[in-house]
């Protein structure tokens, strides 16, 4: 049990002595990889990825440095209006959206275009984070202490799904399902929940899906089957890691990913392509990467006083780790080809940023870790 | 409340913790896939990642050149020049072309041609816009290459004949391989190699052929070549060498000798078997079919009546008809049915039960023996020859000197080009009808049913020559070859030798006049003439003012035929030659057999060649025939 006898550090010399400094390491790590990879898939060059990658990681970098310095209850303030103005460009997005490889995803509000998917992700955590520190635990497994959580849940999860991102969908649905069994829900409800959802998926599975999505399901049931169709993307994605062996085939020498026969080696396929070249200890020392990352993630969730800063990191820490998880599970061939990026190493801006915002607000967690601020307070309050 | 605080945050850390745990596991999960994909199946991916990344190109063999007995190059590879167009680095097509138009000539059938393949290949691959490029146009479109991105100049390699003319047949040509040859044989089905398809190329297509290599390539996913690893791959292995024991310039002089008539000649050396000289006129020229020719000049070729594309050397028949009297002669001698000095009495014609047999002479010949009978071509003696021998003992001669035989000389021949001796047997399967004494008179003289070919008329002189059985080649053997003897009196062989050598020294001879000799001083020469009767001119006609075989059209007057063989002391060559329509055997066919045979024996090729050449000038063409 952690004990809460230091005092929150009030000025920026003092948040910066507690800032995790080996938690940045890590991540400075990890994007370092990608900038390392992003350099090998356009063949030693720094255009176009690599500069770019660096460019935005070293934003991005700063943007997290800054998060983790604002205090939680600013966060509390504006959790409610983050969500519903998210929730509104998920709306604007049906409306007016970017049509972009088949699916709506992208808002185009003149210089930027923005996935406001993204913002979701971070808007969510920190609405369910602040209704249940506002809400006390007796009331968490009570229909009136459910119905809005499933409320604020199920309305993205829709709206995503229907763009239609079913993997950035799942994976904010699930992030809000983590929040609210760590909430406290009763197992009572869980179990039985669990159940209903099984039988629901499997109905959506069968009647909910698009072609192409129910395309890349069987494919994935059977890659071998259709070598050169839908099946190729996983076949080629296996052969490139397997034939990297122990070692690999050396850096910028993966012949899987520089004679084209890996699609999209800089965004999803990037850990693919970093498996051929840099063989089993690569991959392992990556995963090795972010599972010291994840770890610190859970360690700072256990220090948190409050619940609002509890949740809100392991909310983030929920969504990191299926980004990890189904991104390499997907390349192996372990779950379906879904467009899910490998934080910080796959090439891709909007991401980038959602998740070093939602690391700068874990390391944020940790430098105010004993703060407790009060139930229910506005911006001022 | 404190309570409740401790309580809902040590639910938090359980739960927190069992998550972890959760993730633990995912985590040992996706690394033992990993460590599953990376160490267990590494070797099954590691092919399947060369496969991807290696493919074949299949690197054509060098064909073998087909030589004549000197080395003289008979077929040859020469570099093909070829201009490519590739899409992606030309831009747009048609002005590509358009530039390309301004260095060599692009008619409006190529271009869209071009175009069409153009769009139906992918972009990086060449597309050809001309093959056989000349060198001039070639080195200006190199010379211009700069202005002209996206072309492409390659040499390969294309057969070509130097002696298209004098070879075509013998040589034969070579052609991409038909599909139903073709099969799935990658080599056979690349564009550029081709397979012999007739003559000595396609009978010796497996060692000229040599064998495929394979050039190990870098692709990538859209199928193109990044790189070549010569290192790993296995080079083509070049087709060997076909010497023949044909003489180039012997060949060569047969054919200009024979030109403008239908005509064929086959030259040998009577002690090896070895043919010399194997020309067919009208020739044709097989460099054309060797990039496809075009199917306007091959009905041409194919419907002209002197049939150019006919190998009639080794595949015309023809009744061999007076050629055929000195081996009816030595027949005579072995049954003893004809003393050598018996006369036998010409009064032009002899009749057998209603019918009259005629003597070539009108006005007989007198009373002959069997030397000048010979000598002079006496029909009515071997008439009464024939018919004291009977067919079974003229066959059994006839078939000992080599006529109703196939030689296999190493060349696709028909299968009928053995030719036909008849007999008894033959007859009534044939026509049903028993075999009379008339069968055996036109037997007699060569004519009736009796066929043969040039190449067994020259084997049948080179084995009157010699007494022995040779055997006809066109490829050196091994082992000069020890023919056994044929089993006859070696004085009967002289005495035929001596009627064969009268023919031409001899006044009177039939060729004493026409040749009177070999023309190379102390040499001297054997000869029989022939007429093959094409068609027999009938009262009728002969009552309408057709005297003589000039006033009939080309198509039905007799074929001219003369065998030789020089020098007649020591018999080394021996030539046959058959002239289509010529008229008379002394006519139209001993002056050019024996201008081919006076070269021989100048050149000596199966000698030390150039020794008596040295002594003699250039030999001329003779007079006619051309």
């Amino acid at each position: 049990m952690p004990v809460f006898t230091q005092p929150v550090p009030r000025d920026l010399r003092g948040k910066l002595f507690e800032v995790n400094w080996a938690f940045v390491l890590l991540i400075v790590l990890t994007g370092s990889v990608g900038i390392l990879m992003l350099y090998s898939v356009a063949g030693g060059a720094w255009d176009p990825w690599a500069i770019r990658h660096a460019t935005r990681f070293g934003a991005g970098l700063a943007v997290m440095l800054v998060v983790a310095m604002v205090p939680p209850r600013v966060w509390m303030a504006l959790a409610y209006p983050a969500y519903l103005g998210a929730l509104f460009l998920l709306v604007m997005v049906e409306l007016f959206g970017v049509t972009a490889m088949g699916a709506q995803r992208w808002i185009d509000l003149g210089p930027i275009r923005m996935q406001p998917s993204e913002i979701m992700k971070i808007a969510l955590v920190l609405a369910l984070a602040r209704y249940y520190h506002d809400l006390p635990p007796e009331n968490v497994s009570r229909p009136g202490g459910m119905i809005i959580p499933l409320m604020m849940i199920v309305a993205p999860f829709l709206l995503i799904a229907k763009q239609p991102d079913l993997g950035t969908a799942v994976l904010t649905g699930a992030t809000g399902a983590v929040m609210v069994f760590l909430a406290g829900l009763s197992w009572k409800i869980i179990l039985p929940g669990i159940i209903a959802s099984g039988a629901g998926g499997l109905m959506f599975l069968r009647y909910g899906l698009e072609e192409y999505q129910r395309a890349r399901v069987l494919t994935f049931l059977n890659p071998e089957n259709d070598p050169l169709g839908a099946g190729y993307h996983i076949m080629q994605s296996k052969i490139a890691l397997g034939s990297g062996g122990l070692t690999g085939k050396g850096y910028m020498q993966g012949t899987q990913a520089h004679l084209n026969f890996l699609p999209e080696k800089q965004t999803d396929f990037i850990f693919t392509m970093l498996g051929e070249e840099f063989g089993l200890v690569g991959g392992l020392a990556v995963l090795t990467l972010y599972a010291l990352i994840l770890g610190h993630c859970l360690i700072t969730a256990m220090s948190c006083r409050s619940v609002f800063l509890r949740l809100v990191t392991m909310g983030v820490t929920t969504t990191f780790a299926l980004y990890v998880f189904i991104n390499t599970a997907m390349v192996m061939g372990l779950v379906p080809v879904v467009g899910v990026p490998l934080p910080m190493i796959s090439y891709g801006g909007s991401v980038m940023f959602t998740v070093l915002i939602g690391l700068g607000l874990i390391l944020g967690a940790h430098i105010h870790r004993a703060a407790e601020p009060p139930k229910g307070a506005g911006l001022f309050g | 409340m404190r309570r409740d605080k401790q309580e809902s945050q040590s639910q938090f850390n359980r739960r927190t913790f069992m998550l972890g745990a959760g993730g633990v596991g995912v985590f040992a999960a996706i690394g033992s896939q990993l460590y599953n994909l990376q160490i267990l199946n590494e070797d099954q991916y590691r092919v399947l990642s060369d496969n991807n990344q290696f493919s074949f190109r299949i690197q054509l063999p060098t064909r073998g050149r087909i030589l004549d007995r000197f080395g003289e190059t008979v077929a040859e590879n020469r570099d093909s020049y070829r201009i490519y167009i590739v899409r992606e680095q030309a831009g747009d097509p048609v002005l590509a072309l358009d530039r390309l138009s301004r260095f060599m000539p692009l008619g409006e059938a190529r271009r869209e041609r071009v175009l069409r393949e153009l769009a139906r290949t992918p972009r990086f691959q060449p597309v050809t816009v001309a093959e056989g490029v000349d060198w001039e146009t070639f080195s200006r479109v190199n010379l211009h290459l700069p202005e002209l991105p996206g072309v492409m100049p390659d040499v390969g390699e294309v057969r070509t004949y130097p002696m298209p003319a004098a070879f075509a047949h013998v040589a034969g040509y070579v052609q991409s391989a038909p599909p139903e040859i073709a099969g799935n044989d990658p080599l056979l089905r690349h564009p550029a190699f081709r397979v012999g398809r007739t003559g000595v190329e396609i009978s010796r297509d497996e060692e000229l052929r040599g064998s495929a290599g394979s050039l190990k390539v870098e692709v990538n996913a859209f199928g193109r070549v990044i790189r070549e690893l010569p290192e790993q791959s296995r080079p083509a292995e070049p087709g060997r060498d076909v010497t023949l024991t044909i003489d180039a310039a012997s060949q060569r002089f047969a054919t200009e000798r024979l030109a403008g008539q239908s005509a064929s000649a086959v030259a040998m050396d009577v002690r090896t078997g070895e043919i010399l000289a194997l020309a067919s006129t009208p020739s044709f020229d097989p460099n054309l079919f060797v990039l496809g020719i075009p199917s306007r000049e091959f009905r041409d070729l194919n419907e002209n009546p002197y049939r150019p594309l006919f190998n009639k050397a080794i595949n015309g028949l023809y009744a061999p008809a007076s050629t055929v009297k000195g081996m009816i002669s030595l027949a005579a001698l072995r049954h003893g049915v004809m003393r050598p000095g018996e006369r036998v009495n010409c009064r032009g014609s002899v009749r057998l039960g209603d019918r009259t047999f005629h003597c070539w002479r009108r006005e007989g010949h007198g009373a002959v023996n069997m030397h000048d009978a010979i000598k002079v071509s006496c029909d009515t003696y071997f008439y009464e020859v024939a018919s004291r021998l009977g067919i079974e003992r003229i066959r059994e001669t006839a078939l000992e000197l080599g006529m109703g035989q196939l030689f296999d000389i190493g060349i696709p021949m028909l299968s009928q080009a053995g030719g036909l001796f008849p007999s008894p047997q033959w007859k009534r399967a044939r026509t049903g009808q028993g075999w009379t004494m008339g069968d055996t008179y036109n037997v007699g003289i060569g004519q009736g049913a009796v066929l043969s070919s040039p190449l067994q008329l020259a084997v049948m002189t080179a084995r009157l020559a010699t007494g022995r059985a040779v055997e006809p080649t066109l490829y050196a053997r091994p082992v000069a070859p020890e023919f056994p003897r044929l089993d006859y009196d070696p004085a009967h062989i002289e005495a035929i030798h001596n009627a064969h050598v009268g023919v031409v020294h001899e006044p009177g001879g039939t060729s004493y006049w026409s040749l009177g000799g070999l023309g190379v001083d102390g040499v001297r020469m054997a000869g029989k003439t022939g007429t093959s009767q094409v068609y027999s001119i009938s009262a009728e006609e002969r009552a309408r003012g057709v005297r003589s075989q000039d006033d009939l059209p080309w198509r039905l007057r007799n074929h001219g035929l003369f065998i030789c063989y020089a020098p007649a002391e020591e018999p080394r060559y021996a030539v046959a030659v058959i002239v289509e329509h010529g008229g008379g055997g002394a006519r139209s066919a001993a002056q050019p057999a024996r201008d081919i045979l006076r070269d021989l024996i100048i050149r000596d090729p199966s000698g030390r060649a150039g020794r008596i050449a040295a002594r003699h000038d250039p030999i001329q063409l003779a007079q006619g025939g051309r």
